[in-house]
């Protein structure tokens, strides 16, 4: 039976143990037995035949290197990796003149979603994988395969959701339309009691075909639509999206640029922490935390929006640089309350460790295991609630942050607490950044315009470190500097699976709490 | 300074042997007949402007049709207590089925096409829907989508439209002030 759950892992890295340990060649190596492409920045991409993209599949599997990105091209697919041992990461392509290619999801669970995704969009076929149901088409589309040779569509089709058997089992369907100011997505829960014995998620419903959108667009167009890709990281996705672009055009934006796109990205995390701690203790029904937390949020906001003139600060920041310099009196009111908040964290933080009511809901509850946040290369506060040790910003070291200090705090527990104190730790870290990168903003200019005319088509990627976790990025542009293709990959891709996972003998009415305590995006996902 | 014998006795002075105490009770005349259509009106009046002031209440319900969440995070910012949407009477509820008004974000998905109608249905008339941000208002830069099918009045009759991307909460404040005001003057014309 397809099973598209973490649960069914057991037996695919049983498979991929097949091959002796020690001689399989990491996918570093791997990349380099391929054909390498020209002007692909700043990693390398190169194309592979089947049996490398099998072996990469395998070293995947076996762990020690993450999957960052796995996606369609009208011709064939695409893979990103990044390898911990050496630090490096790559993109490996595969072509697939039949419409189909090797699965990589049935030995390596992580990638099953993106092949569904791949399949619905592009009409590639992922041979031999445990789950072929459609992911983001649900029949309602006038055509099918819109990204790949597209037909018309044949119309809805009953969903395929996992069968639970036993006795006394019940289904909870929710959604997609949910009680409360929050995006649409469906949960069936199967329930013993009170008990969940499984969750499984639908999604897809705010699928909104940005990356069709995205083809031929100018890159000013192109910037607007990354910037409405998931509200509430904006900034951190208009950042993936600049680098990526300046990548491929093979330019770098001044560093005035750098910093000043790092303060949006700060800020972001700092307002989205504080309103997910906040709305975490709601859902444990302590809402005197919430309203204290939300009075932050707003005032970091009307910060933000002192500084850039939009209080999301969306399409600030574009490929070239960034639009707006923040005047000096609005720096001074953003340190202001960077201060103020700053001053009051131990106070939050002790409020919440000394509120019994709220303790009792929160530590041990939805743990999710050390060793699918690592499978999954669970990235942000999830991943790093759970013992993985991430972060784009160290990592990758993209600027300015090797010139800054910060600290990445993590936790072995994997329960709801701990994302929140990961949260708190991180909002302390994100507030000292503001601090240090409103002291040192560079000299200079704040964009440099990005060549329109006879420019060399070139590829670019980047990964970069929103407040969920990191934001993958990879764009083509032509010879007028237009966007031939780009993708996305949010960090959700690899949380949503993971909450199926740590909601698992919970109870139902902890749902809510696990869930926000994850806090996955529905349009960054969906797309 | 009131005549009233009783008042002045249960007052903890002195009685102040006065003009007023020499005058006596008996000054009051009674009260002129009164028109009963008069206090008719009077009393019209005074519950309207009650009910204005006092009684008004919209019960909210939200559907994010294919939004970015743009805009659900100034709603929620609505919640805050720097803007204290319930202090207005407006209140975000959890089933459609207690609501008065249907709030749409985002260019509607053709997978979210149904629901958003469902949701429609569910609600008890009287009812209003109100477009929030540039998404819903206009479809934004979604429409032309093959996953898109447009703004919210492309699937539901719209009643007022919020734009902004997303609006600023006062804007959806004003928005939504400016509907409550509407059905209060509807009332009384
Ligand atoms: S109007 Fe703007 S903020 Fe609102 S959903 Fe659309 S893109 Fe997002």
């Amino acid at each position: 039976m397809p099973n598209s759950s973490p649960r069914g892992l057991p037996d695919a890295s049983q498979d991929s143990d097949a091959s002796p340990p020690g001689t399989r060649p990491s996918l570093p190596e791997l990349l380099r037995r391929g054909d390498p492409a020209e002007r692909h920045r700043p990693w390398p991409r190169a194309t592979v035949d089947a049996s490398l993209w099998l072996t990469a599949s395998e070293v995947l599997a076996a762990g020690g290197s993450s999957l960052l990105a796995l996606w369609g091209e009208p011709s064939g697919v695409q893979l990103s990796f990044h390898d911990a041992a050496t630090g490096e990461a790559g993109v490996m392509s595969l072509s697939c003149p039949e419409g189909r290619f090797p699965s990589v999801g049935g030995r390596h669970p992580p990638a099953l979603r993106l092949e569904r995704a791949i399949h619905d969009l592009f009409g590639l076929t992922a041979e031999e994988s445990p789950d072929s149901r459609p992911w983001l088409d649900h029949g309602a589309w006038e055509i099918r395969f819109p990204l790949g040779k597209a037909s018309p569509s044949s119309g809805p089709t009953a969903y395929p959701f996992l069968p639970a058997q036993g006795e006394e089992l019940h289904q909870v369907p929710v959604g997609p339309v949910h009680a409360g100011i929050i995006e649409p997505g469906h949960f069936r829960f199967t329930a013993a009691g009170e008990t969940v014995v499984r969750l499984e998620e639908r999604l897809g419903y705010v699928h909104r075909g940005v990356e069709g959108l995205l083809r031929g667009a100018e890159v000013e167009h192109a910037a607007q639509l990354a910037a409405r890709i998931s509200g509430d990281t904006t900034a951190a996705y208009s950042s993936a999206f600049a680098q990526a672009v300046e990548a491929a055009a093979d330019v770098e934006a001044p560093p005035l640029a750098h910093w000043l796109r790092a303060l949006c990205v700060e800020i972001e995390r700092v307002a989205n922490h504080l309103g997910d701690i906040g709305a975490i203790c709601n859902d444990a029904a302590f809402a005197r935390m919430h309203a204290f937390c939300a009075i932050f949020r707003e005032k970091m906001l009307r910060a933000a929006d002192g500084c850039f003139g939009h209080r999301l600060m969306m399409d600030q920041i574009v490929p070239g640089g960034i639009r707006t310099v923040p005047s000096g009196e609005a720096l001074r009111r953003l340190r202001g309350i960077s201060e103020e908040i700053a001053g009051s964290l131990p106070e939050i933080l002790h409020v919440y460790e000394t509120t019994p009511s709220l303790q009792d809901r929160v530590v041990g509850t939805g743990v999710l295991p050390r060793a699918l946040a690592s499978q999954y290369a669970c990235g942000g506060v999830v991943g790093r609630a759970s013992g993985r040790l991430f972060d784009a910003r160290c990592h990758l070291a993209y600027p300015p942050y090797a010139s800054l200090r910060f600290s990445v705090p993590v936790r072995e527990e994997g329960d709801v607490d701990a994302r929140i104190s990961i949260r708190l730790r991180e909002i302390e870290q994100s507030l000292g950044l503001i601090q240090q990168i409103s002291d040192g903003l560079p000299e200079g200019p704040a964009s440099r315009p990005l060549r329109q005319e006879r420019v060399v088509p070139g590829e670019g990627v980047a990964l970069v470190e929103g407040f969920r976790g990191d934001i993958f990025a990879w764009v083509r542009l032509d010879e007028r500097a237009r966007v031939e293709r780009c993708h996305f990959r949010d960090p959700s891709w690899f949380q949503w699976p993971l909450l199926e996972a740590a909601i698992h003998g919970n109870i139902i009415a902890d749902f809510p709490l696990c869930n926000k305590s994850f806090n996955c995006s529905y349009s960054g996902h969906d797309l | 300074m009131t005549s009233d014998p009783s008042r002045a006795s249960s007052s903890p002075r002195p009685r102040r042997p006065t003009l007023f105490g020499l005058i006596g009770s008996d000054l009051t005349e009674p009260p002129p007949p009164v028109e009963e259509a008069i206090v008719r009106d009077l009393c019209l009046r005074v519950e309207e402007g009650a009910r204005y002031r006092l009684g008004r209440s919209l019960a909210l319900r939200l559907v994010d049709a294919g939004s970015c969440n743009g805009c659900e995070l100034e709603l929620h910012a609505l919640q805050n207590p720097f803007y204290d949407l319930e202090r207005f009477g407006l209140r975000f509820v959890a089933s459609p089925r207690h609501a008065d008004v249907l709030l749409v974000s985002g260019t509607v998905t053709r997978n979210m096409r149904e629901a958003l109608e469902r949701t429609y249905h569910a609600i008890p008339d009287p009812k209003w829907v109100v477009a929030v941000g540039d998404c819903a208002v206009t479809g934004g830069l979604f429409s032309e989508s093959y996953a898109c099918v447009g703004p919210a009045r492309a699937v539901v009759p719209v009643d007022l439209t919020i734009p902004g991307c997303p609006p600023r909460p006062q804007a959806l404040l004003a928005g939504l002030l400016a509907l409550l005001e509407s059905m209060g003057k509807a009332r009384r014309a």
